[in-house]
């Protein structure tokens, strides 16, 4: 190994700045799962009886689906017997009104994490809910919202104040049956957000989700659901992290979108769970469904994503593009580092006439990780003119990670048209020697080649976003190119 | 002043020597051309100098205003002043060559104690030595050196180094792919940054470039050894005579 290498590998092996753990006391539910748990969490979320029916039915249509084996990581198997399914902060009183109300400790974890929870997030023009473990703690910017006629609130909160919405949309784009970690969802989920935008609507500010898992031995399964009604315009915001732990944990997250006619909504993640150690201890596996619905014509969706956490990622944030003209797109920039395994990439599924999709996916793979991206583009055979262009490049640091790409094409439309790219580079060491030879440290050499190299998707981020992204790319990477 | 003593220098590549014994002085204000034939060992020199891994020095030092480079990384060294203008100027994808050059200036000011320019000073600064190599704003915004001709390359490093005013500027085969439009523009861009606080090195194959930036000594390089040293008649001799005539001189003829 040169020195470079060597230095680089120190490099990429920083600490996770997140792995901090809150003393604050917890109700969970003992570990374990069966139908008197999830009745358990239905009654003490106080839900109408559709949605008790609706968590059973998946929970008996779990049991019998199998583990999904086909993704390219490897992990053993998951005592789903050993998670507790909910965990809250303990209240004082039947939950928080106002900031105010808020467990002070819980909002020191929230500052210590850089999100803006109080005035501050009048400053920086972003509403957030956070979700610590199962519930939603705090949701700012509710009334502000509210005067337009959007509504954005805890999804368990939404239930009781809007059940016609939620039993019209809940499921409709992933349906329990959907795949195994969607239907362990369906029947545990505990909260998350909703959100609905009205007809006509642009939402003034970013909404934004934060999570937080925070008690060891659960697992966190929150339930994003948002629906874009005619041309109304949405960007939706969600950054993760957890502490750090030596045991794995579980999150399976379900986030469905709905565009309607002429809508758009623009869904950016900043993906940092605790990714483990450099020995493959601990970490979040994060297996997660996202799907969007372009269901109305001329309508937009876009995913962005910065994923540098977790463990093992398991995640396609996909596209149906069944209205005419719609357009859907999907950025990605997946690091992994040190033991991580990394499976992600998207679905651009073509229905409508004339509706284009765009895929650029940057993975970055470092230490002794395995990047790999999937993704699938299907032109259905009502999809005339239909585009795709899919980039795909790949970014090794070292020489003992793997990057892999399984693309899949499905056209059944003789006029539509699907063009894909792909690269594999490696950071090379005139690149390096170049710019130290212009006065840069090596960690600072290394931060400005990958960002270089992801540029196309930091772009889309929206402002304050990309700053974050851009830093923890140059955190995550401490230590591994050759 | 000494601006750079190398005494008794010996590197070498994959266990291979390819520096035998180099000695040179530089002082302040100098400019000092480095030829000789392919293999001669006129990479590695400036490689050596700058820095760069994969060499391994196993005699002699390097003095660069009385300290040792030897021991430092090659940032270190840029940050005081020392500057490789490269033959092959990388490319970066997605970097643009403006936030390269700030972050250059920015490294370089740290290291001398001041603070970092804003975005309006910056790009008062860059547009003026911009005008020494004729480039065109829009070079700024383009990606570092992605799809830069070889002239547009060369003159992005000679902006490189107007902007961060090195003390010592190794110039490795500055002159090569480029036409002759091209050669006079870098050349007037070099000869503009000759200061008496400033000394230069030349690493060329070609006494042409020596027509435009006229060197105060000029060094032959044979075989890891500088085996003639003289003034800006020498390289003239050199193009007469070509090369083939150093190899029958004798071992330790040097400088």
């Amino acid at each position: 190994m040169t020195d470079q290498t060597q230095q680089l590998e120190t490099l990429t092996r920083k600490e996770y700045s997140a792995g901090f753990v809150t003393d604050i006391e917890s109700d969970s539910l003992p570990p374990g799962l069966n139908e008197d748990v999830i009745r358990e969490i239905s009654r003490i979320k106080n839900e109408p009886e559709f949605l008790l029916e609706w968590r059973l039915k998946a929970y008996r249509h779990w049991l019998t689906m199998d583990t999904p084996i086909w993704a390219h990581v490897q992990y053993p198997e998951v005592d789903f017997q050993a998670i507790s399914y909910y965990s809250a902060p303990k209240k004082k009183t039947d939950g928080p009104k106002s900031l105010d109300e808020v467990d002070p400790e819980l909002l020191r974890t929230y500052e210590k994490l850089g999100v803006p929870l109080d005035e501050r997030a009048r400053l920086a023009g972003v509403a957030v809910d956070a979700v610590f473990d199962s519930v939603s703690v705090a949701n700012t910017f509710q009334d502000k919202l509210a005067e337009q006629g959007i509504i954005f609130m805890p999804l368990s909160k939404a239930v009781q104040e809007y059940p016609e919405l939620i039993k019209q949309y809940l499921g409709s784009v992933v349906p329990y049956q959907d795949n195994y970690y969607a239907a362990l969802n369906s029947a545990v989920f505990s909260d998350g957000s909703f959100v609905y935008i009205p007809k006509g609507v642009r939402c003034p500010m970013e909404l934004s989700t934060y999570f937080r898992i925070n008690a060891a031995n659960t697992g966190q399964f929150e339930r994003t659901l948002i629906i874009a009604d005619d041309d109304a315009y949405v960007s939706y915001l969600e950054g993760c992290t957890a502490p750090m732990r030596d045991e794995n944990q579980l999150h399976a997250a379900v986030v469905e979108l709905v565009a309607m006619n002429r809508a758009e909504i623009k869904y950016s993640t900043v993906q940092n769970w605790y990714p483990g150690d450099e020995n493959g201890k601990g970490g979040i596996y994060n297996f997660v469904t996202k799907r969007a619905a372009c269901r109305g014509e001329s309508s937009k969706v876009s995913w962005t994503q910065v994923e540098t956490g977790s463990a093992i990622t398991w995640k396609y944030p996909s596209v149906v593009l069944q209205g005419d003209n719609s357009v859907g797109e999907f950025y990605s920039v997946a690091v992994t580092n040190n033991m991580q395994q990394a499976d992600t990439g998207t679905k651009m599924i073509h229905l409508g006439k004339n509706t284009s999709s765009t895929i650029i996916s940057k993975g970055i793979s470092a230490g002794r990780s395995q990047n790999a991206y999937r993704g699938l583009v299907r032109m259905g055979p009502n999809a005339e003119n239909a585009r795709n262009y899919t980039e795909c490049d790949s970014l090794l640091m070292g020489d003992r990670c793997a990057a892999h790409t399984f693309p899949y094409i499905e056209v059944k439309n003789p006029t539509a048209k699907v063009e894909h790219e792909a690269s594999t580079s490696k950071i090379s060491e005139d690149q390096l020697f170049y710019c130290k030879q212009r006065g840069l440290d090596t960690e600072d050499a290394v931060s400005m080649i990958v960002n270089g190299f992801c540029k196309q998707v930091i772009r889309e981020l929206p402002m304050e976003f990309a700053v974050e992204a851009q830093n923890l790319l140059g955190l995550s990477l401490e230590g591994s190119v050759g | 002043m000494k601006m750079l003593e190398i005494k008794n220098l010996h590197a070498t590549i994959d266990g291979k020597e390819i520096l035998k014994g180099i000695d040179l002085t530089v002082n302040a204000g100098e400019v000092h051309a480095i030829m000789g034939p392919n293999g001669a060992g006129k990479s590695t020199l400036s490689n050596v100098l700058a820095g760069r891994d994969g060499y391994e020095i196993t005699q002699g030092e390097i003095l660069y205003k009385g300290e040792n480079l030897i021991d430092l990384e090659p940032e270190e060294r840029a940050q005081r002043g020392v500057f490789l203008a490269f033959q092959y100027p990388v490319e970066i994808p997605g970097v643009s060559n403006i936030y390269l050059l700030k972050a250059a200036l920015n490294a370089v000011r740290k290291y001398q104690g001041l603070d970092e320019l804003d975005a309006i000073d910056f790009l008062t600064l860059v547009r003026s030595k911009m005008e020494l190599v004729k480039m065109d704003e829009q070079f700024l915004h383009r990606s570092v050196n992605e799809g830069f001709s070889g002239g547009e390359k060369k003159r992005n490093e000679i902006l490189q180094m107007a902007l961060l005013e090195p003390a010592l500027a190794i110039l490795d085969e500055t002159d090569s792919g480029l036409d002759i439009d091209a050669l006079r523009i870098v050349s007037e861009g070099v000869n503009a940054l000759r200061d008496t606080d400033r000394s230069m090195i030349m690493i060329t194959h070609y006494q042409r470039l020596l027509d435009y930036i006229v060197p105060d000594y000029v060094h032959v390089l044979s075989n890891g050894r500088i085996v003639k040293s003289g003034d800006k008649d020498l390289a003239k001799e050199l193009e007469r005579s070509g090369y083939s005539w150093i190899h029958d001189a004798p071992e330790g003829v040097g400088a």
